[in-house]
């Protein structure tokens, strides 16, 4: 048996299963598979986009209030790292397919930073808004959400603000979450992409790392203009 | 169905088209347009940033079918939960009103 398993190995590629009849069928069924994951991730923050809509129609003044609290500079630069961060992960999956070693090393060292990157700027962005006590709820205990700390839109009430600061946490925290976990699968990646595991023959693991690493960047490319530019228009009507 | 393979030269003009609209997004968001025209303009360029991504960053455009099925079903499926809830809390003040 381990003889027939080895000759068997010597005639088609070594990262083959033995359940697929080639590289071929083993590519598609794996990238298909990330697919249907990523499509229950899309239900998963569903959710908590209709909450965000539901909330944002009920309360529009409010929620414009709150969000202008939301660095704008901040938000964008983190939109342009991570859209910057999916083009370098499509490059190290191009090096893959095309076999260049030393480029697909590079682009996921470079996808890896800019992901850090990234945290590193929500990071800031959340102890900004532990310093002026816009954390919602008692989540710190020492320093409860202070409603008097925003400055109210005409027709917002203080007593509606602080949803939107839960939504925002929800939702950003919730990609974060995803941000850490593909900085996670991207070191495991860059880690056999620096042993040569992966080439033109076989590099569905870059692959669908990048459907992953790509799709958290679409939920972002939502998440900036709904949380950081609803309210910005509506600055030059005092209140 | 082999591989297709997309080339630098798109990934790079999909890259400038994201970057070029999240310009855009900030500068008409700080614009105040009549009615509800700033989130639907801030949805629309959101929409075709995403549709960028998937198409060629995540290589649908080259993808077989039963991916197409999938992500469209799922959108389907998103329509309804906005769909649904929705409809109660649009209608739920009628009865008392």
């Amino acid at each position: 048996m381990a003889e027939s398993i080895a000759a068997e190995h010597e005639v088609h590629h070594p990262a083959l299963q033995h359940h697929f009849e080639n590289m071929e069928q083993q590519r598609e069924a794996s990238t298909l598979g990330m697919w249907v994951f990523l499509v229950t991730e899309i239900m998963f923050f569903g959710g908590m986009f209709f909450s965000y809509t539901l909330y944002r129609w009920l309360y529009p003044e409010a929620f414009a209030s709150a969000s202008n609290h939301l660095s704008l500079p901040l938000g964008a630069i983190n939109t342009g790292v991570l859209i910057f961060s999916s083009f370098t992960m499509a490059l190290a999956v191009y090096s893959a397919q095309t076999g260049k070693q030393r480029a697909q090393v590079i682009c996921l060292t470079l996808t890896l930073l800019l992901g850090l990157t990234f945290l590193g700027i929500k990071a800031a962005e959340y102890k900004e808004k532990y310093d002026t006590n816009l954390i919602p709820g008692h989540l710190i205990p020492s320093r409860p959400f202070n409603p008097d700390a925003v400055h109210l839109l005409p027709g917002a009430r203080k007593e509606n603000v602080e949803i939107f600061f839960w939504i925002y946490f929800a939702m950003t925290g919730m990609h974060a979450v995803h941000m850490i976990i593909g900085v996670g699968v991207l070191s495991v990646i860059l880690f056999f992409a620096t042993r040569g595991r992966y080439g033109p023959e076989y590099h569905n693991p870059v692959e669908i790392s990048g459907l992953y690493w790509h799709f958290v960047d679409i939920i972002w490319i939502f998440l900036f203009p709904l949380l950081y530019l609803l309210g910005r228009h509506l600055m030059g009507h005092g209140g | 169905m082999s591989e297709h393979i997309v080339s630098i030269r798109i990934y790079f003009v999909i890259f400038l088209a994201l970057i070029l609209g999240t310009a855009l997004t900030v500068v008409a968001g700080l614009q105040d347009f009549p009615g509800p025209l700033n989130v639907i303009i801030a949805l629309t360029i959101a929409c075709i940033k995403a549709t960028l991504v998937v198409l060629y960053f995540m290589h649908l455009r080259y993808s077989n079918r039963l991916t197409w099925v999938i992500l469209i079903a799922a959108l389907f499926w998103l329509a309804i939960l906005f769909a649904l809830t929705f409809s109660d809390y649009w209608t739920r003040h009628w009865l008392t009103a």
